[in-house]
């Protein structure tokens, strides 16, 4: 901890500072951290450009979602639906979301043109899935948002050729006035292969919770898996990947549980005992234990 | 510096030396009162002589060395480092053997240190710090942990002696994390850190440290039943409200 320099620091190297403050925000918060930050800086254009650079890459990392005009639904944040940096696609309505993405608003909406949007063939497979993961995410989350995008092979015209979906769930709770806030981002890979006829699902799924009532605590977790299944129609397609999806992330939540429940007495007790290993409480006041431990301390080089 | 302070508060635990570090380059003319006011993980030195580790923080520290609890001697060599009295270092010397003893009844290893310093109202300072790596590489005896981290600080603030009693004031600060990795259930990270205060009048007869250590004791399992059940159970709720088990899944009403 030795003392500071007193050297000023480049403007690039503020800016980067300040980024990297924005993009590392729990979920949720990067308002307030943007709040703090910009005081911390004292230079409005220098924050302007930080600000411009961060929140795009965090608005897509934690998949936010907002409201689109006219009542018509939300659009998620994703780089899987991103056209242009302000424009997102949302496939379920046909539409092109632009947002702006330091208000994380969204400020218009144009509809889609067909090149942007899947071949007939493909969105067939899309759509059904769309609304079986609908129905999924409606059931399981609360607040949960869904959309289903497809990341490669969009133009394929029928059989023959392979393509991939990507399913997105994104469910956020925010509770600053309870010092509280959590996301669950879950992003399933599925590929559609064509010559072996099967379909190859890989999930990533990701939960965060922050707590800051007098403290600061927060949870980070992340699950990797996969499965696989056979290439059938559209619906049953949607129907298998949907139910396969439900079994992975109840089976990854129960996972969650059982590691919160072995904290206390397992877990924990690798960084501190709850009670020695006599059960009571450490014996202070009796120095004769002392000098014959200090002695047998010192013996066996405990303690170094 | 309130902006500063509320960042730290945001920011993930794990990233604090990174995020401090960040601060003290934005604003160098807030240092001081950074350094003291944001908690840090402690870092630790080897006392050669001693054979043995000691901690670092601000109250062992002079200019650029910091002295060591087993050899009172500063590392590296400083001519007049700040030493404490004659005294106060026989007490010094005893609270650091008794703290090791306790510390590994309860931490089952790790590194302890304790300092003392006079201070302006005829009273003095203890600090008393531990840290424990949990990981199963280091001294995780159960090997649940892939990382894991304890780091303990208790300042306590001792008044002059009157009339057989004395009062302590102690402030405790824990930060810690664990991480969990494994195939079926991937990684599992938690981490965070708390701070709280404890006033207490006590007799003396038994003893500064008798009086001290069960100050200590009482705060740190306080401090980790509050993180075990509060702080992470929590975050634990919040999950189970973005995702409720599959028992009690039914819908909720649109708030």
């Amino acid at each position: 901890m030795a003392d500071v320099e007193e050297a000023e620091l480049s403007d690039k190297q503020k800016k980067e500072i300040a980024k990297w403050f924005l993009l590392n925000s729990p979920a949720g918060e990067i308002q307030y951290v943007s709040k703090d930050v910009k005081a911390i800086l004292n230079d409005e254009e220098l924050y302007n450009e930080a600000a411009s650079e961060a929140f795009p890459l965090y608005n897509k990392s934690q998949m936010i979602c907002l409201e689109m005009p006219g009542r018509i639904g939300d659009v998620l944040v994703t780089s899987f639906g991103e056209l242009k940096e302000n424009e997102f696609l949302d496939l379920r309505t046909a539409q092109v979301a632009i947002v702006d993405h330091i208000k994380q608003v969204c400020t218009g909406l144009r509809p889609a043109l067909d090149d942007e949007l899947p071949s007939p063939y493909v969105e067939e497979f899309r759509c059904s899935l769309d609304a079986e993961i609908l129905k999924y995410v409606g059931e399981a989350y609360p607040k949960g948002v869904c959309s289903v995008y497809c990341t490669k092979g969009k133009d394929v015209e029928g059989p023959g050729s392979d393509f991939d979906l990507v399913v997105v769930i994104s469910a956020a709770r925010l509770s600053p006035q309870n010092f509280c806030n959590g996301s669950w981002r879950s992003v399933w890979n599925i590929e559609f292969k064509d010559v072996e006829q099967i379909l190859e699902l890989r999930g990533k799924l990701q939960v965060g919770a922050h707590y800051f009532e007098e403290g600061n605590v927060q949870l980070d977790a992340k699950h990797e898996c996969k499965d696989t299944t056979v290439f059938q129609s559209p619906d049953d397609c949607a129907i298998t990947i949907a139910s396969i999806i439900r079994h992975h992330e109840t089976e990854y939540l129960a996972s969650l549980e059982a590691s919160y429940s072995n904290l206390p007495d397992t877990t924990f007790k690798d960084l501190r005992r709850k009670l020695p290993v006599t059960r009571t409480l450490f014996p202070w006041h009796n120095t004769l234990q002392f000098n014959l431990t200090r002695d047998l301390t010192k013996e066996l080089g405990i303690g170094k | 510096m309130e902006a500063a302070m509320g960042l730290m508060r945001r920011i993930p635990p794990k990233h604090t030396d990174t995020a401090l570090s960040a601060l003290l380059s934005l604003l160098p003319h807030h240092s001081s009162d950074l350094l003291s006011q944001v908690d840090q993980p402690l870092q630790v030195l080897c006392d050669i002589e001693s054979g043995k580790e000691f901690i670092l923080c601000e109250y062992n520290r002079d200019a650029d060395s910091y002295r060591s609890p087993w050899t009172n001697k500063y590392h590296p060599p400083l001519e007049d480092g700040a030493l404490p009295s004659l005294e106060l270092r026989k007490l010094e010397v005893e609270a650091n053997d008794i703290f090791a003893i306790y510390r590994d009844q309860y931490y089952e290893g790790g590194i302890s240190s304790v300092y003392m310093w006079e201070d302006d109202n005829e009273g003095f300072v203890a600090c008393f710090l531990i840290k424990k790596d949990g990981s199963k590489t280091a001294q995780g005896r159960r090997g649940y942990l892939q990382e894991g981290a304890w780091d303990a600080i208790h300042v306590i603030e001792v008044g002059p002696e009157d009339e057989g009693m004395a009062q302590y004031r102690l402030t405790s600060t824990v930060m810690l994390s664990l991480t969990t990795d494994n195939e079926s259930s991937g990684t599992f990270s938690l981490s965070g850190s708390i701070r709280r205060q404890m006033d207490m009048n006590l007799s003396v007869a038994e003893g500064h440290i008798c009086n001290m250590g069960r100050m200590i004791e009482e705060m740190e399992s306080k401090l980790r039943n509050s993180l075990d059940q509060v702080y992470f159970g929590k975050t634990k709720e919040m999950v189970c409200t973005l995702r409720p088990p599959a028992e009690i899944v039914m819908r909720l009403p649109d708030c």
